[in-house]
């Protein structure tokens, strides 16, 4: 699966250093004690400034899914709702497209990509 | 201030190619504003306002004020997606109330078919992009996106593929009228199942045509448009809504235009149960199950029964819905669906639709538009036109 680089800049940089070690970062704020995702420098709910990054050990269900079938390599894009209640845009892998559920559990595996970074993707359990 | 009754649509034009690998974009939008301007009798040296989205090329309507020559004291570029030019009327009528302008023209021309896009490839709207990071590694294509609303909405509603193929042979049997259409053959629910998974659950027949184009719209005061020959078409009710992810709260199943629809029911005084006709957004089948939903012509999850069996055939159906083919058969210029719309509502409530699928005696009539990806980020646009 060829993955395309991450436009990393300083607001998103700690995810991908993180993602990097094998750990995945969620945001939380320190306002209002939301999570949210994707993750940014304020809280999209109550417009705080204070947030902090947090680590998710990655576990969560499938929200959506849907396989591209009429490109070269099929691909599995999915919104995952991780345990913390929050969504990401991810893809599944290491799975049988034809089998693919929603409300299925699933884990985080890192990925390379393109330029080397490393990328939360989802496999079912 | 309301902008109820403060403006007309008074010309509409639709570009009759769908191939036009001989033309420039900014040649396909002057182009249309001839057609429009034309049709509504109206000269360009009267048009004061002028509105484009995304497709116009260079600087926003700069480029194209200049290169069209026109001498204008409003401009909007309101960027929506294939929704814009929904928008676009709204500010238009607001604009107009506003005194800012007496003689709007809005125009939207693009070739992705002579350029070779498709729903397949990933969307790009450039690293800067604040989710940018966060989703360009995985494919987020066009088709892709949709169809993760279409998997949703069958998971939480029991929606089936033989429903949203029924969108698809509703569009058909209006297209095979329009003789501009680039599909007019009639297909049944077999034949959108039969055709290739594109994404699942997304059939290449669920999907709408790409193609070059265009079209323009005229809008001003009414004391103009009373003047000019056509019928008198006009605005009485808009909103505009925009939703995204949530934060990571998702909800795929509903859309903006529950809250663009529910604005425009209330600025024009009536309800879904008013309309008989209505232009729907169809970049994919799903999309118009869910603006149906969001609109209240059904409630959530009812979109398959509503749609199922011929429900949006014109004349024999619940609701007769994009009556010209609609961006499923006939033309989706510029990859924007959202300019043809606001075109066949006018022409339902002129009485200018073609004899076979023409709404007897259509008095109102309502166009919704989404704009950008329904899987993630866009926006909804719902305008209600009555003619008097």
């Amino acid at each position: 699966m060829n993955i395309p680089s991450p436009a990393i800049n300083p607001e998103n940089k700690p995810f991908f250093d993180a993602a990097r070690e094998g750990r995945l970062l969620i945001k939380r704020c320190l306002a209002c004690g939301e999570r949210h995702y994707y993750p940014r420098a304020h809280c999209p709910f109550c417009g705080s400034q204070r947030t902090e990054w947090i680590e998710t050990p990655g576990h969560g269900r499938i929200y959506s899914f849907s396989v591209m079938r009429r490109v070269a390599e099929p691909y599995a894009i999915a919104y995952v709702t991780l345990d913390e209640g929050v969504s990401m845009l991810t893809n599944l892998v290491d799975c049988d497209f034809d089998r693919l559920k929603i409300g299925a559990p699933v884990r985080v595996v890192f990925r390379s990509a393109a330029g080397g970074e490393a990328i939360p993707i989802f496999t079912p359990l | 201030m309301s902008i109820k009754g403060k403006a007309c649509i008074a010309g509409i034009y639709e570009h009759p190619t769908r191939l036009a690998p001989d033309k420039s974009v900014a040649e396909l939008h002057a182009e249309v504003a001839a057609g429009a301007l034309a049709d509504a009798g109206i000269v360009k040296a009267d048009v004061d306002g002028y509105f484009c989205a995304g497709d116009a090329p260079g600087l926003g309507g700069l480029s194209m004020i200049d290169y069209l020559g026109l001498k204008v004291r409003h401009v909007d570029s309101t960027e929506t997606g294939g929704s814009s030019y929904i928008v676009h009327v709204a500010h238009a009528a607001e604009a107009i109330a506003a005194g800012h302008c007496s003689v709007a023209l809005i125009t939207l021309a693009g070739r992705p078919r002579s350029e070779g896009s498709s729903g397949l490839q990933p969307r790009f709207y450039g690293a800067a992009a604040p989710d940018a990071a966060f989703e360009q590694p995985y494919g987020p294509a066009t088709v892709n996106m949709y169809a993760m609303v279409a998997m949703r909405h069958m998971y939480e509603f029991g929606t089936t593929s033989e429903q949203l193929a029924w969108i698809k042979v509703a569009a058909s049997h209006h297209a095979q009228h329009n003789p501009q259409a680039m599909l007019r053959d009639l297909v049944t629910v077999k034949d959108v199942l039969d055709s290739p998974m594109i994404a699942d659950p997304l059939h290449r027949l669920d999907c709408c045509v790409v193609s070059d184009g265009g079209g323009a719209l005229v809008v001003t005061r009414p004391e103009i448009a009373r003047e000019l020959k056509k019928p008198l078409v006009r605005v009485i009710g808009a909103g505009e809504a925009v939703k995204g992810q949530s934060g990571g709260k998702l909800d795929l199943t509903q859309s903006a235009s529950a809250w663009s629809g529910a604005a425009a029911f209330a600025e024009a005084g009536v309800g879904p149960g008013d309309i008989r006709y209505a232009s729907i957004y169809d970049s994919f089948t799903i999309t118009v199950l869910v603006q149906l939903e969001d609109l209240g012509f059904c409630a959530k999850g009812e979109g398959g029964r509503f749609v199922a069996d011929g429900g949006l055939i014109s004349g024999s159906g619940r609701l007769a819905v994009n009556t010209d083919g609609g961006g499923l058969c006939n033309n989706h210029p510029g990859n924007r669906g959202g300019m043809t719309k606001v075109i066949e509502a006018v022409r339902q409530l002129r009485g200018e639709a073609h004899p076979a699928v023409q709404m007897k005696d259509c008095a109102l009539a309502l166009a919704n538009g989404t704009g950008g990806q329904l899987g993630s980020r866009h926006g909804g646009a719902t305008l209600i036109l009555e003619r008097t």
